[in-house]
């Protein structure tokens, strides 16, 4: 579970937000500009709220004497454009998150070609990033993500890069893989038919307040 | 016509680089070339211009490298300052640079009774020629690196990151692979600049035959002994080097592109 209870000065308003993630997928909808993005960069501790609490499966994450940095939260993030690394083949990109915690070679690529099979893309398994199209940089990406049990996932507006055609067919895939994981992941979207298709709980987000909270079905306003 | 006119205009110049570095070539015979380039002079002063170019760049990657990511990403006061500071050296005359060194460091110099108490003496030596080239060339790779790392996207640090990879290792894995071409580029621009140092070299560390001379050095006092044979088979070697640097700039450029 996430707990999340913070505060931060932005441009626009201030973000002020009280919630928790149990495990499985929530959904954060909202119109854009609205903190979601703010919300996961402080939770993955790319961001530093102004004052509040964070924690992860009874971890604090931060709180007003400590801060734990990104990297050893173990906080996965799927970011908007999936920044995977181009100098990277894809294989090496996967085992990233292996290779950070110290797992050798050849293991680390063995685990990582089991995900990029998993999602159906072993194939690509020795390409450069810029080969690849959307949806597959998006699998690849969700597979770097997955692939060294993180404690908690969140999906920057992960089907925002993709063409109306791939959409439909990424998203239920993504959905199918999330729905296997037993830790809380967050989906941040702003395009209502994302909403409806996953269903499932979901926090609406406007001006950085939480203006909707549902366990199931469309956020009523 | 305009165009007739733009193109002798242009084919001027060209010639007028091109030829005067193409006789240097044509001055020696290959096996004159191999005899004057075997000379112990010869072999000193390319020893000494290899050992110290070598220290020089190495230093600054140490001292450039840091500073160049602070200026690309650090938000501290006085950036802009000390940007224009590192600056400097690419447009300050190496004579001035060398009468600077030499304020700074010399027996006489803001630094000398403070050497002098730990009986060290910079001017005049191996080392004051490192410091020189140091001086004059560490600001063509921070400019270099500093755009480089500037070129970097962020996003990829954060990713990084939060896939578990703490600062140092995302700086070494994911910074510098990605600002490699600049990094590279700009480290062989200093090179060069240091391995062609005259000025400030000879104001600083003066010119003593296996001590501080080096190639560019050795030309100059050729020329002046009247061994112009001596100085021509050096220069050979300097334009050589300058040519392969050239081309691999190129390639680095085109690289990154």
């Amino acid at each position: 579970m996430i707990e999340l209870s913070v505060t931060k000065t932005l441009r626009e308003f201030t973000f002020d937000v009280e919630l928790r993630f149990e495990s499985g997928v929530t959904l954060l909808v909202g119109p854009s500009g609205a903190g979601k993005s703010t919300l996961l960069r402080i939770v993955a501790g790319l961001v530093r709220p102004d004052s509040g609490r964070v924690a992860l499966a009874g971890r604090v994450l931060h709180d007003g004497r400590t801060d734990v940095p990104a990297f050893r939260r173990d906080v996965a993030y799927l970011f908007q454009d999936y920044a995977l690394f181009p100098h990277l083949d894809v294989l090496d990109n996967v085992a990233y998150g292996l290779a950070a915690r110290g797992a050798r070679r050849p293991a680390r690529r063995r685990v990582a070609a089991a995900w990029l099979d998993r999602l159906g893309v072993a194939a690509l398994a020795n390409a450069r990033p810029s080969a690849l199209s959307g949806g597959e940089r998006q699998r690849v990406a969700l597979a770097r993500a997955l692939a060294w049990n993180p404690r908690a996932v969140l999906l920057d507006e992960p089907f925002a890069a993709l063409d109306e055609a791939t959409r439909a067919h990424v998203r239920d895939e993504v959905r199918a893989t999330l729905a296997a994981l037993d830790v809380p992941v967050v989906l941040v979207t702003h395009d209502e038919s994302d909403a409806r298709a996953f269903g499932g709980p979901m926090v609406r987000l406007e001006r950085g307040r939480v203006v909707g909270e549902k366990e199931s079905g469309a956020v009523h306003q | 016509m305009i165009r007739a006119a733009v193109a002798f205009g242009a084919a001027l110049l060209v010639l007028f680089i091109a030829i005067p570095l193409a006789t240097l070539y044509a001055h020696l015979s290959p096996a004159r070339f191999g005899a004057l380039i075997a000379s112990p002079d010869a072999l000193s002063a390319l020893r000494i211009s290899l050992a110290t170019t070598a220290a020089s760049l190495a230093l600054t990657l140490l001292l450039g490298t840091p500073l160049a990511y602070a200026l690309a990403r650090g938000r501290f006061a006085g950036r802009e300052v000390v940007d224009a500071v590192v600056d400097l050296p690419i447009v300050v005359p190496p004579a001035v640079a060398g009468l600077a060194l030499l304020f700074a460091f010399g027996k006489y110099g803001l630094a000398g009774p403070l050497l002098d108490r730990l009986h060290v003496q910079l001017a005049f030596t191996t080392a004051a020629v490192v410091l020189a080239q140091l001086f004059v060339g560490a600001p063509f790779y921070v400019r270099a690196a500093r755009s480089g790392f500037a070129s970097v996207e962020r996003v990829y640090e954060e990713a990084s990151a939060t896939l578990g990879m703490g600062p140092l290792r995302t700086f070494a894995h994911i910074t510098v692979r990605l600002a490699m071409p600049s990094l590279a580029g700009g480290a062989v621009l200093a090179w060069a600049r240091a391995l062609g140092e005259f000025g400030a070299t000879i104001m600083f560390a003066g010119n003593l035959p296996g001590v501080t001379q080096t190639l560019p050095l050795a030309v100059y006092l050729g020329l002046e002994n009247g061994d112009v044979d001596l100085a021509a088979a050096l220069a050979v070697v300097l334009v050589t080097i300058a040519l392969a640097i050239v081309v691999l700039a190129r390639l680095l450029e085109r690289r990154s592109a």
